[in-house]
């Protein structure tokens, strides 16, 4: 262990801890700007500068590692001129018209604008060229209001290993764009939204479809139909000053109903169904021998990536819709049939803690369409709804609970706990088991799977059959086990695995690109933990034991990958190029 | 799959260099000096060779003040706008470069002759202002001799 001292208070360290972290344990906060826990040092915004005392030398507590017997400054008049200047340089390239800003409240600028009491523009203002990247329909890019951080270029390279946006050019001339300034939407970008929340400030956000949502609620000749993904219940919360991990799902339910909306369903139900044909499907594979191991499906920012840098791995990926998408399609075929309601009137609207959820819906052409209508009108971020919900004046907080309607609203444990790393794996193995053996698990809870290492690897034991699985979180992470089943496959090797779970975004969806800002490991921890209370309290775990999903089958699908159930749930995957110019 | 546009020669350079730390710049420079500059293409195919993502590429060529993204032309010319050059009016040579050629800093004219940069210091400040024309040197510029030098080039 490491001692030191900050500000004159003791403090002890492990070894490797930066400076900024022990004065964070301290209780002192430094001011950051490109610092964010999830990222690797980067001493690019000049922020944390500190002293030592006695020492004239100005360090970047960020990218100092502490060590023993250090007398850290981290707060004296010097250091409040220099963060002082440093701010309003910042602002000198930042536009002040913060009410037009999506971050307006949240950003981390303008923050600190109000504690350091900055009131006036000492230099020359230098804005960029206002030229708004809108070319993904998910994500805006602003670079305007850059203020050149990095985070967002290391979010892409190092955390998801896209390399989407890198610096490009130099000095005030930089920008964070794709390469050969092509459009977000031609290069590797995979919509993860990661950029979005790791953001400080406005300059990377979601297109915006909340006037949508209003335009068809106010249209008299539309049935709008929602429904609400898993992590979204968990998160949506904190946009109105609850805990991260407080389950507010049915008091999103009432809102959503006061908004207008005519039917209130749950992509968890979707979920389920998800769990019967993906679960079905690998039993499939395992019994006769198809492509394996078998890879989820459910996260369109690992499909996209999977079409751009891995097309020999495509009959790999279970060949399942997502929730979302098969929640739309039995919206708009086997409910418009049970309800009368003509599909061509149905505006089938779906809540995601994502912003690639927002291309998904169009993504594989006419399998988006099974229904013959585009089986998902719309998706909204748990951001964006939020603001509508407070737009129209609820008390969210004090809402009273309502139920998800019938007969696409009934979900089990299993299904909710999809939103997290490791939960579409659990509640796929929770059915597999049963398919396979014919017998319930004594206890649904799979251990092994959860947690936020990167990969997580294990055994699950079915009946004296081992089956293999790992587990994936955070785009970057999967290089290393992607490229082993390449080498694998191509050398005609069996692999060592059966099944695999892949998310874009560590920790699952619950930190997902649409969800509140200010997602680290802690916030992570509690918005699962909120998953899987919901999941233990819930009375049925497994999907297989959901009546709604029991009577699907029975009065509609017929049984899990039936001709059916193909047509409506299943899809396909082509390579696309990395760069499309 | 494009095909490769490389000589054998920068194959066999890529190939030699491809897995040595530290190589991309110097890479990207023998690749500019076959090409005279570094295309959309080039870099797809020194990403390809060596593995290396387009954007990281994409963010040496531009910050580095030596690559081109431009084909140049026949002739290039390089104003020097450094210290001495600017004082001794090396802008007043850009703008009437431009009106002579009808094109701007980076341009290239029409018929591919002519391209046009402006630089830092070239290392001769005793001749300021100074501009070089595909390696040979003029000092001393004035405005008016600018179309004599240029007909040298016709």
């Amino acid at each position: 262990m490491i001692h030191l001292t900050v500000q004159g208070i003791d403090v002890e360290v492990a070894e490797g801890t930066t400076v900024l972290e022990a004065a964070r344990k301290a209780g002192i906060k430094i001011p950051t700007l490109c610092y964010h826990p999830d990222l690797k040092p980067f001493g690019s915004c000049g922020l944390c500068v500190c002293k030592q005392e006695g020492s004239k030398k100005i360090l970047r507590a960020c990218s100092t590692p502490a060590a023993e017997g250090m007398k850290i400054i981290t707060h004296d008049h010097d250091l409040y001129e220099v963060r002082r200047t440093i701010l309003e340089l910042t602002m000198s390239t930042h536009p002040s018209s913060c009410l037009l800003c999506t971050k307006n409240n949240k950003c981390e600028l303008q923050k600190l604008a109000i504690e350091y009491g900055v009131r006036e523009q000492p230099f020359e203002i230098r804005l960029a060229e206002d030229k708004k990247d809108r070319s993904t329909g998910a994500i805006v890019l602003d670079p305007e209001k850059c203020i050149k951080c990095g985070r967002c270029v290391q979010v892409c390279q190092g955390l998801q290993g896209v390399y989407a946006l890198e610096f490009i050019g130099r000095g005030d001339k930089t920008t964070m764009s794709p390469a050969a300034h092509l459009p977000l939407n031609d290069s590797p970008c995979i919509k993860c939204g990661q950029c979005i929340t790791h953001c400080p400030v406005g300059a990377i956000y979601e297109q915006d479809h909340t006037r949508d949502l209003m335009k068809a609620i106010a249209d008299p000749d539309k049935v709008v139909a929602v429904q609400i993904a898993p992590a979204v219940r968990v998160a949506i919360g904190e946009e109105f000053g609850l805990k991260p991990g407080e389950i507010s799902t049915k008091k999103l339910y009432t809102a959503l109903r006061r908004i207008g909306i005519d039917y209130v369903f749950d992509t968890n139900f979707g979920a389920d169904l998800t769990i019967m044909e993906e679960g079905f499907e690998l039993i499939g594979r395992i019994k006769n021998g198809g492509v394996m191991p078998q890879i989820t499906s459910c996260c369109p920012g690992w499909v996209d990536y999977a079409e751009k840098y891995y097309p020999e791995l495509l009959d790999n990926l279970s060949s399942a819709k997502s929730p979302m998408m098969m929640q739309g399609a039995v919206t708009k075929t086997y409910w418009s049939e049970k309800s009368g309601i003509d599909k061509k009137n149905i505006y089938s609207v779906a809540i995601m803690p994502c912003t690639a959820k927002k291309t998904e819906i169009t993504r594989d052409g006419e399998h988006a369409s099974s229904s013959g209508e585009q089986d998902v009108d719309l998706v909204l971020t748990t951001r964006e709804i939020a603001r509508l919900i407070a737009s129209r004046g609820l008390d969210f907080t004090n809402l009273p609970d309502s139920e998800a309607d019938d007969p696409i609203g009934e979900y089990t444990g299993a299904a909710t706990i999809f939103g997290v790393t490791g939960g579409v794996m659990e509640a796929a193995i929770r059915t597999a088991y049963f398919g396979l053996t014919g017998k319930e698990l004594a206890d649904p809870e799979i251990k092994l799977v959860r947690g936020l290492d990167n990969v997580k690897r294990g055994e699950v034991d079915v009946d004296g059959k081992k089956i293999r699985v790992a587990i994936v979180h955070g785009m970057g992470s999967a290089k290393a086990l992607l490229d082993k089943i390449k080498e694998d496959k191509a050398a005609g090797r069996e692999s060592d695995l059966d099944f695999i779970e892949i998310m874009a975004c560590r920790g699952g969806c619950i930190a997902g690109g649409g969800q509140p800002y200010g997602t680290d490991d802690e916030v992570r921890e509690e918005r699962t933990e909120g998953l899987y209370t919901d999941d233990e309290k819930s009375v049925k775990r497994c999907s297989h034991q959901n009546p709604s999903i029991k009577k699907i089958y029975a009065d509609y699908l017929g049984e899990p990958l039936s001709e059916k159930a193909h047509h409506l749930l299943h899809t396909e995957y082509a390579q696309v190029p990395v760069y499309k110019q | 799959m494009a095909q490769n546009i490389f000589s054998d020669e920068l194959n066999a350079y890529l190939a030699e260099w491809k897995d040595k730390p530290g190589n991309l710049i110097m890479i990207l420079h023998r690749v500019q000096e076959e090409f005279g500059y570094v295309s959309r293409e080039a870099a797809d195919e020194v990403s390809r060779q060596l593995g290396i993502p387009l954007a990281t590429i994409w963010g040496v060529l531009t910050f580095y003040h030596f690559f081109k993204l431009n084909k140049p032309g026949k002739y290039n010319i390089q104003v020097c706008l450094g210290t001495a050059c600017y004082l001794k009016g090396g802008d007043i040579i850009i703008e009437e470069l431009g009106k002579e050629l009808g094109l701007g800093v980076g341009g290239l004219t029409e018929d591919g002759k002519f391209s046009l940069e402006a630089v830092r210091c070239v290392g001769c400040c005793g001749l300021a202002p100074v501009m070089t024309i595909s390696g040979e040197v003029f000092g001393k510029v004035a405005k008016n001799q600018i179309s004599g030098i240029l007909d040298k080039f016709a």
